[in-house]
């Protein structure tokens, strides 16, 4: 067995008790292996018995899954409505362009810190009050 | 020794307040990490002996310790936007450490559960529905109607799902209750269970909450003994904002596409895997332990107004100098709430525009700011207060992109069931850029000879794109499933009826698209 398998078989133990078990497992491949790609569909699907139909549908719902790891350091910058009152359009282009290749800049709708924007996620860890300055080290940080 | 308060929440960490927080211990204080009082402009925000400073960063400790801080604001539950709230939701906020059982204890925690078990499960659906109490995710349906469908509902399995997918841009108190006081939802999700006789609860919780996940974890592991044999578990999502309507949430609870169920059936007879359940937002839940205490239900009910009854966690966001989380029992002005205690814009300038009720809610001019908190008269009106997120935008703001964006959203957010709303959100973004452009030229499908009906002399104008705009949202608004496709009309023809001039150079072309916005 290779090593994805195995670790596959694990989350899917992990969480085969549940009632409704494929979004925990979803959330734990993706954490762990960085995307979701059509050979943990099918190892989910044999592992939950649905059909790799009925896996890659709910695998291509949710924003949160990628086809591919991506390797880079991604910073998430929500520019929903109240970060937008507060200026991040006005900063997004120092951020894409601090970014360059080797950071990945993604949208994101509302991390709830809206009376304190723009606010901006690098993994659990979150920014408000980001102005050009602020954005730009923030990403030549990540 | 000296006792230091400092939020651990979300906001003040992003702010912070870790790094204050070890400050202040490594000079000898005893700090605790308490929930938020939701005066965001001031986080992160430092309590010793009952007097804030804030906004506070490392360079304030000493002067703070010295007692020379110029960031003093007095005593914090005397600030002027702590004493004119009615806190029930919010009633420890600020005040407790939100895992501590021990403080949740002290302020009268679990006697709503001790007292919903001995009443029994009708008398608790009596009480709730005595409370007057509305679903605080958008709609306002009566709570108690809901639990007492549910109870009466035949069936050995039913389920409590709390709806804690605040995907709204402009909220954030569901946010601050689980962060702040995680073991009050958990509480209200057990009463909850004792009343329709559920003892599975599930809390579906967004991915772009990190702490609230870690805390309601946490939470739950702590007072497993407490609210059982009632069991909870927290379901992270994955990011899709549709799943804040109910059928979708279930249906990504079971492990599907996140697409929205045509209702009936109504989840409370047909929910999560076919049983029924309750389904109800974070702070719905949160209000339950206090309508249960002893005369809770009538001291709840009294804080209303019209047929709005009980308190409203209004979130104040987006250009506002005060932001942050005001609890008030409805009936309050717009006025009142962005000027009087939001201070104003944040950047100084004129406001222009306010959005209530999140990316769904209709834009607000200032000429109707007299306009009162409370579901019907906002309705009335055309608009929605939502979830309560109030989003203020200064004069900066172009109204056409932000319609754009709205629509925009709805492509990007869309779960494709319905057709008004996968399709005319893309057609929507389409024709803003079109009026943007102020019109276009004839295309060579209009010049073919076969199309008998349409203009060969002339381009479209900006007027004709506005009427499609027009006929396009009243597509959507009617004929879409759920409230995405049907309300993203709301931001979009609000912008355009109050703004023109943000449309098109000649603001005459929108009123003869739109005959009622003349009159």
């Amino acid at each position: 067995m290779s090593e994805k398998s195995e670790l596959l078989g694990e989350i899917i133990a992990r969480h085969h008790h549940r009632e409704g078990p494929l979004l925990p497992i979803l959330n734990d491949v993706q954490a762990e292996l960085g995307c979701v790609d059509a050979e943990s569909e099918a190892l989910i699907a044999k592992g939950l018995n649905l059909s790799r139909a009925d896996v890659h549908g709910t695998v291509s719902f949710y924003h949160d899954y990628k086809i591919k790891a991506d390797p880079r350091p991604v910073v998430q910058v929500c520019r929903a409505e109240a970060c937008k009152a507060r200026g991040v359009e006005r900063i997004i282009d120092k951020a894409t362009a601090a970014a360059g290749e080797r950071v990945k800049i993604e949208t994101v709708y509302c991390l709830g810190l809206c009376s304190a924007g723009p606010a901006a996620r690098t993994g659990d860890d979150l920014h408000i009050r980001l102005d050009e300055a602020g954005i730009t080290k923030l990403v030549e940080n990540a | 020794m000296t006792i230091v308060r400092i939020s651990d929440d979300a906001l003040a960490r992003a702010g912070g307040a870790d790094k204050l927080a070890a400050a202040f211990e490594k000079k000898g204080c005893e700090v605790h990490r308490t929930s938020s009082w939701g005066m965001h402009w001031l986080e992160p925000l430092v309590e010793i002996d009952g007097e804030g400073f804030g906004p506070a960063t490392l360079d304030d400790v000493d002067a703070i310790l010295d007692g020379k801080s110029d960031k003093s604001i007095g005593t914090i539950e005397d600030h002027p936007f702590i004493a004119t709230q009615t806190r029930i939701t919010f009633k420890r906020a600020g005040k407790t450490r939100p895992l501590s059982l021990e403080d949740y204890e002290a302020t009268g925690g679990w006697a709503g559960l001790k007292r919903a078990r001995q009443i029994g499960s009708e008398a608790i659906v009596e009480e709730v529905k005595h409370s007057g109490l509305r679903g605080r995710g958008g709609a306002g349906f009566p709570t108690g109607i809901k639990w007492d469908t549910v109870m009466k509902a035949p069936g050995p399995q039913k389920y409590i799902v709390c709806n804690a997918d605040e995907g709204d841009s402009g909220t954030f108190a569901d946010r601050m209750a689980m962060e702040g006081d995680p073991f009050a939802l958990i509480e209200g999700m057990a009463i909850a269970g004792e009343a329709v006789g559920a003892n599975q609860g599930y809390i579906y919780l967004r991915s772009e909450y990190p702490d609230a996940i870690r805390k309601l974890n946490a939470a739950l592991e702590l007072c497993e003994d407490i609210i059982t044999p009632f069991k909870c578990e927290v379901r992270v999502g994955a990011g899709a904002y549709v799943c804040g309507e109910e059928t979708s949430l279930l249906n990504s609870l079971e492990g599907k596409r996140g697409e929205v169920r045509a209702k009936p059936p109504l989840p409370a007879l047909e929910g999560f895997l076919g049983k029924p359940t309750v389904v109800n937002n974070v702070l719905s839940l949160q209000a339950v332990p206090h309508i249960l205490t002893e005369g809770g239900a009538e001291q709840y009910k009294n804080a209303g107004f019209g047929r709005s009854r009980g308190t409203m966690p209004i979130q104040l966001a987006g250009n506002i100098k005060h932001g942050g989380l005001y609890e008030v029992g409805f009936g309050i002005t717009l006025d009142d709430l962005v000027n009087k205690i939001g201070g104003g814009t944040a950047s100084g300038r004129p406001v222009k525009a306010v959005q209530v009720g999140g990316p769904l809610g209709a834009y607000i001019h200032p000429d109707q700011f007299d306009i009162e908190f409370d579901y019907e008269t906002y309705t009335a009106a055309e608009a929605l207060i939502g979830h309560g997120g109030v989003t203020v935008f200064d004069d900066s703001a172009d109204m056409l992109e932000m319609a754009r964006f709205a629509m925009e959203f709805c492509s990007v957010e869309s779960c494709g069931k319905c057709t008004p709303c996968r399709i005319g959100a893309v057609r929507g973004v389409e024709i803003l850029d079109r009026i943007k452009a102020g019109g276009r030229e004839r295309d060579v499908i209009e010049l073919a000879p076969q199309m008998h009906n349409t203009k060969k002399d002339s381009g479209r104008d900006a007027g004709d794109e506005i009427g499609l705009l027009t006929d396009l949202c009243e597509t959507m608004k009617f004929g879409s499933l759920c409230a995405l496709g049907g309300f993203t009309p709301y931001p979009v023809m609000s912008a355009l009826r109050q703004w023109p001039e943000d449309f098109t150079r000649n603001p005459e072309l929108v009123k003869q698209a739109l005959p009622e916005a003349a009159e």
